[in-house]
């Protein structure tokens, strides 16, 4: 059970640096966590009340307050724009893609569109319900929108997560590094089956992804 | 008094809200179960005695709803904020007396309404107390048809309450001040709710607006929210957050105000930094207006304009880490009383700083795209209104108990409830962030749906558990209040010899509050272990020793 208590396992390009701000944001919140409470604790047993003492007559100072609040200041802005270049990689930028696809939530399903065997979203794309195969180490590129309320595409082993809003398509990106398969949960309240809104994403070869594509396109016919 | 009245009606709602929150535990734990004692329950809250995915819906989104409109805000701003403004700054009654009366009347009203929907056809509003549009918009989306139309009539007559209050409280700090106090002799948490009222009066009438606007989409045939005739979801959002966000200041900043009060009397000491503490409760004011978009990094909205509330968000947690190093300057070389009410406001404290601290992950807009909508949120969240606001809601009973009803509470009983209460909060909050960090989605009625949350069962089963503790426990704060109210030992007027204006009206305060004149103020509100004294404190308004006046 302990490996649970992490993050799952992370498959995408973008992921490590995620992890790593949260790493980052980890310690330096249980360093000053840890300093608080020694502090908190130290002063409560201290100066717990015993007969006969006073309490020391101290309104302040000033120049302690200036410390902390420059200290505190400094580092969270530090923060901020560490994580600056990042988020504007995610959402913002990113790589051009190399495959192509239209995902709209709807309750409850996932429903992917796969470009034609011309490579259009024409008469000949295929949409499958929750189901999305991707080739391995191709950077993805998803119009995701949604057909009634707002749903939010959430990947976890991608770290992926972006809200898909009815009237809007909004383009995620995403380059999978690892086989296998893995969970595409709905992380926005949608209604009743909100519970239970899930597709599967399927990381494969370029090889299987054709065989598989092919036999989308077979079936639609 | 219009304070007590406050004050029951909210416990009564805290206990129904409370139920909700069991009710989702008992579900996570063991989905989908029927329970044959749930069958007492009506219809909208059980599905065939099991708690079912409409239900479980309904259920988070009333106990968030009730715990924030009819628990904190009332206890907050209307039990306290009308109890202590006149008493604390030595004036009668409060500025509009008839408007304070109606206020509370029209609130009561919104509680009606807001109840009323568990009786309505298709159940109450389930579409999350954020009620994001179009699942809020349309009723086939939720299933939910008056339910949610009584959602937003309550909450729009609660606004109106709440802000004839908000006039009323800042009218009566700009004028009803007795002689001598100035502003900065002011008790914080009298600063605390002054603010509050500020923010109420500006951010409250947004939120009035966009439940008009949800209430004509759903009645009216109009399209403010829905993209097919025009309209945009992300409105409901901007125009919600736009109120919410300064929203979650209002329930916190009188927690911080009275933890303030707390920590000063019984560390013996003046609060550290009396100027500063006021200082930063006003740039948290100023500040709560331009972040509310950190609540919607993932929702669509331009990534260039997150990045720039990441920045202002960031900002904001500043004069909340000054706040902190201030109540443990207050501790230092203090004379430290453990009262109840001190546990309660040191655990305040502590559970506000995990709060404060975890905000920062969320604020962080890469690693808030992992845990946006997890169950990380909703620790952070817990942390911050139960752990903080909460706690400061307990320890503000335990003090300011002898002085609304004139008898003390029992401190054994006070001690227990605390200790059990802390303990389970722990340990039913703070596991959520691992179940967020597992990826572990919020408003999911059933995690064993899904593969990657099987093996995190064992942690929502240990949660429920605690949860279950803990709302026990609460029954040892309501025997508590009742036991004193009828057997407490009589309370005198300053029981715990402290230096604000309300420790000299006699307990319980008569109409009027004070029999003979109103107290003049002489000195700062924070004179614990004053030199010039030999006690450890010098209330407001004992006149300056003859032999140093004529040294003057
Ligand atoms: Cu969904
Ligand atoms: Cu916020």
């Amino acid at each position: 059970m302990l490996e649970h208590l992490w993050f799952p396992h992370d498959i995408s390009t973008f992921g490590p640096q995620i992890d790593w701000l949260f790493i980052l944001i980890f310690w330096i919140t249980v360093v000053v966590w840890a300093l608080v409470m020694i502090a908190m604790v130290t002063f409560m047993v201290r100066y717990r009340h015993r007969p006969g003492r006073k309490a020391e007559y101290i309104e302040g100072n000033p120049r302690l307050e200036i410390f902390w609040t420059t200290a505190t200041a400094v580092i969270l802005i530090a923060l901020a724009l560490m994580s600056k270049s990042t988020w504007a990689e995610i959402k913002e930028h990113g790589p051009p893609g190399q495959v192509f696809y239209q995902v709209a939530g709807k309750q409850f399903n996932w429903e992917i569109t796969y470009p034609g065997p011309d490579g259009k979203f024409g008469p000949k794309a295929v949409t499958v319900e929750n189901e999305m195969h991707v080739p391995i180490n191709q950077v993805v590129r998803i119009e995701l929108t949604s057909k009634d309320v707002i749903h939010s595409f959430f990947v976890p082993n991608l770290r992926l997560k972006q809200d898909a809003v009815p009237g809007r398509t909004i383009h995620v990106w995403f380059q999978a590094r690892e086989p296998g398969s893995y969970a595409i949960p709905c992380a926005e309240l949608c209604g009743f089956g909100h519970s239970g809104m899930q597709g599967t994403l399927t990381v494969e070869s370029e090889a299987d992804f054709q065989k598989w594509l092919k036999d989308q396109y077979a079936n639609q016919q | 008094m219009i304070g007590r009245q406050f004050l029951f009606v909210a416990l009564f709602m805290m206990s129904i809200g409370g139920l909700m929150a069991m009710l989702m535990r008992l579900d996570l734990a063991w989905p989908d179960t029927q329970f044959s004692f749930l069958s007492i329950l009506p219809q909208s809250l059980q599905n065939d005695s099991a708690i079912t995915a409409n239900t479980y819906n309904a259920e988070f989104t009333m106990h968030a709803t009730i715990m924030i409109f009819f628990v904190i805000m009332p206890i907050l701003v209307g039990c306290f904020g009308n109890f202590l403004i006149p008493l604390m700054l030595g004036a009668r009654d409060m500025a509009f007396p008839k408007l304070n009366m109606l206020s509370f009347w029209v609130s009561a009203g919104a509680g009606v309404l807001m109840m009323a929907s568990f009786w309505v056809p298709g159940g109450p509003a389930a579409a999350g107390w954020t009620s994001y549009a179009p699942l809020s918009a349309v009723p086939i989306y939720t299933g939910v048809d008056w339910g949610q139309n009584l959602w937003c009539m309550s909450l729009i007559v609660l606004g109106v309450g709440s802000l004839m209050g908000a006039i009323n409280y800042i009218t009566t700090v700009i004028n009803m001040r007795t002689k001598g106090m100035t502003f900065f002799r002011m008790p914080l948490v009298i600063w605390s709710l002054f603010i509050t009222a500020i923010l109420l009066l500006l951010a409250l009438p947004v939120l009035t607006t966009a439940l008009a606007l949800l209430l004509f989409d759903r009645m009216g045939g109009t399209h403010f929210f829905l993209p097919p005739g025009g309209g945009e979801p992300l409105l409901w959002q901007h125009l919600f957050w736009f109120f919410g966000h300064p929203e979650v200041y209002i329930m916190i900043l009188p927690g911080m105000g009275i933890a303030s009060e707390l920590i000063a009397t019984f560390s013996r000491k003046p609060i550290f930094g009396y100027r500063a503490m006021a200082y930063a409760m006003a740039s948290i004011a100023f500040l709560s207006w331009v972040v509310w978009g950190h609540h919607m990094f993932q929702s669509g909205m331009d990534p260039a304009l997150g990045t720039g509330f990441m920045l202002t968000t960031m900002v904001i947690g500043v004069p909340s880490a000054i706040k902190t190093f201030n109540w443990l300057g207050t501790l230092y070389k203090g004379d430290i009383h453990y009262t109840a009410a001190m546990l309660n406001a040191l655990s305040f404290v502590a559970m506000f700083v995990i709060g404060g601290l975890s905000g920062i992950f969320m604020a962080c807009t890469p690693v808030d795209m992992y845990i946006h909508d997890t169950y990380f949120i909703v620790a952070h969240i817990h942390y911050v209104l139960f752990g903080g606001s909460l706690f400061a809601v307990f320890g503000a009973i335990a003090y300011w108990f002898p002085k609304m009803f004139g008898r003390m509470m029992n401190e054994t009983l006070g001690k227990v409830h605390f200790w059990i209460t802390f303990v389970a909060f722990n340990c039913t909050f703070f596991p959520m962030h691992i179940l967020g960090m597992g990826g572990h989605m919020r408003r999911i009625y059933n995690p064993t749906q899904y593969d990657f949350l099987k093996p995190l069962e064992p942690i929502n089963m240990f949660i429920s558990i605690s949860a279950f503790v803990l709302g026990a426990a609460q029954l040892l704060l309501l025997a508590n209040i009742i036991w004193s109210l009828v057997r407490g030992e009589k309370a005198s007027e300053n029981p715990w010899h402290a230096n604000t204006l309300e420790w000299s009206a006699p307990s319980p305060p008569r109409h009027g509050n004070w029999p003979g004149p109103v107290p003049v103020v002489y000195r700062g509100p924070y004179e614990y272990s004053s030199p010039e004294s030999a006690e450890d404190y010098l209330p407001q308004w004992q006149p300056a020793e003859p032999a140093t006046a004529a040294a003057d």
